[in-house]
């Protein structure tokens, strides 16, 4: 909850996230948040998106009811494509995916992200459930939005293995190792949002959420950040993307936890 | 006279899932799971399975938990609806039950694999997953370079699983099998297989399959067997017969935290009842109709007049 109990910080990073969709993209969607914040897109400034889903499905309205999974079947009826997920990553390799939007247990300084290995990969201190699509994602969608839950041990240095590759070691490194998509645009966080710098490739901060300081986001993050030079707070989420929100979602399950 | 391919669900394991083999199962991703297939084999004790699938929810967990398996080919492994599986960390952190050998690959290159697989191709070159940790020391996917203009590539070996479990809506008794929603790799999958098993809701005649042969899954060529099991895919959804039945993989988090408690879970959903019948009953009527859909929604026909 923000200081006045107004919304919560799920809800204020599904109204950030829903921003960074522009209408009439196709959008690799994912599910939880990201998901909502498609349907918020949608229901808001970019009504002609269009939702990418890795189990072989395209939409372009959102489930009319609230989904647990990509495969649910309130997602399949009415769907625009229920095919092969071949067909999906086709279009997303061959470059006509404009974003795709990703979470993860751990991120670092140049936006990779690790859901795989916690410690080492001979013998972890925590085995994550893996890729998914996530990997195909990051490394092919022509934008890159992420979503995290912003922690110190979540927010590491380097991460102990790159599963989704962001900008690697950063600056040119995804045209040299041949990475065909843009890489991250946005870190969207519980504490705030992070842009990343045009040429190092790093991750700066761009503004923290209401109620939250500074010192807040410096603590809670394993680098020394860097903050932009037009630093700011972000607008919370209106009324109106308050209500899209609490009507996809009605019972909180994933933006009141 | 040749046998028919319709089998029960006992004797279709016993037949064409030995131990030491490898299966694909999850095909479709969160929907149509075989969990019935998964727990016979369960049952059946088998052992050193190899487990091929993109994504596979719990049934892996549980088939790795329960000691079947001695690897895995997947892109991940966990509960959808809650996160990690306890059985797998147990199996990959700790050894226990048994060490466990994961091949990791993206879901995109479990599909391309399979794709190989069935085509009858070496390999297949992507773009995706270039710089990450996934190639390294992994033999499936092998950096490479495209031999003209030499731009990095990873070459995606070939998958050909020794069977595929596939959970559909309906088949006739040969493997004609109708199957909708999100395909995810099941024709992939299929093609690729050694030998397909069927788990069909419903038995229908071969007219009714070849009225709308568009929506044919695979060749039947390729079944070797057909079990006719209903439910057979719950906790997962199947299109137009029931939805997922969230609460079930809730609680099997819960359950499944410690080895003892998924030894209990194991007695209770698995090792007590040998039957599909008899775990459906254990499920109950109530909350079957809950899961059912509330309303239909039919498709337009389609005309295949010439």
């Amino acid at each position: 909850m923000n200081r006045d109990g107004a919304y919560t910080a799920q809800e204020l990073i599904v109204a950030a996230a829903a921003r960074q969709i522009r209408d009439g993209e196709l959008v690799f969607v994912g599910m939880r948040l990201p998901l909502l914040a498609f349907a918020l897109a949608k229901r808001t400034h970019a009504p002609a998106a269009i939702g990418l889903f890795e189990c072989g499905l395209i939409r372009d309205e959102p489930a009319p009811e609230l989904l647990y999974t990509m495969s649910d079947p309130p997602n399949i009826a009415g769907a625009l494509w229920s095919t092969r997920m071949i067909n999906v990553m086709a279009l997303l390799q061959q470059g006509a995916v404009q974003l795709g939007i990703l979470g993860g247990a751990e991120l670092d300084r140049f936006g990779n992200l690790n859901t795989s290995y916690i410690g080492s990969r001979e013998r972890p201190e925590v085995k994550l459930p893996g890729s998914g699509g996530a990997a195909d994602i990051a490394s092919l969608a022509g934008r890159l939005l992420i979503v995290m839950q912003h922690e110190r041990r979540r927010f590491k240095e380097r991460v102990d293995y790159v599963t989704s590759p962001g900008y690697g070691e950063g600056g040119d490194w995804r045209r040299r190792v041949g990475l065909p998509g843009g890489g991250p645009v946005a870190i969207v966080t519980t504490l705030g949002i992070f842009s990343f710098d045009g040429h190092t490739k790093e991750a700066v901060l761009a503004s923290y959420h209401p109620g939250i300081t500074l010192d807040k986001v410096r603590q809670q993050t394993g680098w020394g950040i860097r903050v932009s030079s037009e630093l700011h707070e972000t607008p919370p989420p209106t009324e109106e993307e308050l209500a899209i929100i609490r009507h996809d979602d009605p019972h909180g399950f994933w933006t009141r936890p | 006279m040749v046998m028919g391919k319709v089998v029960t669900m006992a004797q279709a394991i016993e037949r064409f899932v030995p131990s030491g083999c490898s299966v694909l199962m999850g095909a479709a991703l969160e929907s149509l799971i075989p969990f019935a297939a998964g727990h016979e084999i369960i049952r059946q004790r088998r052992r050193d399975l190899t487990l091929i699938g993109p994504i596979s929810d719990i049934l892996f967990d549980q088939l790795i938990g329960a000691g079947c398996v001695s690897r895995v080919i997947a892109a991940w492994i966990g509960n959808v609806s809650v996160g990690l599986a306890h059985n797998y960390r147990r199996a990959v952190e700790a050894h226990s039950p048994d060490r466990l050998i994961v091949e990791d690959h993206s879901n995109f290159t479990i599909a391309l694999g399979l794709l190989a697989g069935g085509l009858g191709a070496p390999f297949i070159p992507t773009r995706s997953l270039l710089g990450t940790d996934l190639l390294v020391g992994n033999l499936s996917l092998r950096r490479s370079a495209d031999p003209d203009t030499g731009a990095p590539l990873v070459f995606v070996r070939a998958i050909n699983p020794d069977i595929a479990i596939l959970h559909v809506q309906r088949s006739d008794d040969e493997g004609n099998a109708h199957c909708w929603g999100n395909l995810g790799v099941s024709e992939e999958g299929g093609l690729a297989s050694r030998g397909v098993v069927l788990v069909a809701e419903e038995l229908v005649s071969r007219d009714v399959i070849l009225s709308d042969p568009n929506r044919v899954l695979l060749p039947s060529s390729k079944v070797v067997a057909v079990v006719n099991e209903p439910w057979g895919a719950h906790p997962s959804p199947t299109q137009g017969c029931y939805g997922r039945d969230h609460e079930f993989y809730r609680a099997y988090h819960e359950a499944s935290r410690t080895q003892e408690g998924f030894q209990r879970w194991l007695k209770a959903w698995v090792l007590d009842v040998q039957t599909r019948t008899a775990y459906l009953t254990r499920l109950g009527e109530e909350r079957l109709k809950q899961l059912k859909p509330s309303r239909r929604l039919m498709a337009a026909p389609v005309d295949y007049g010439y």
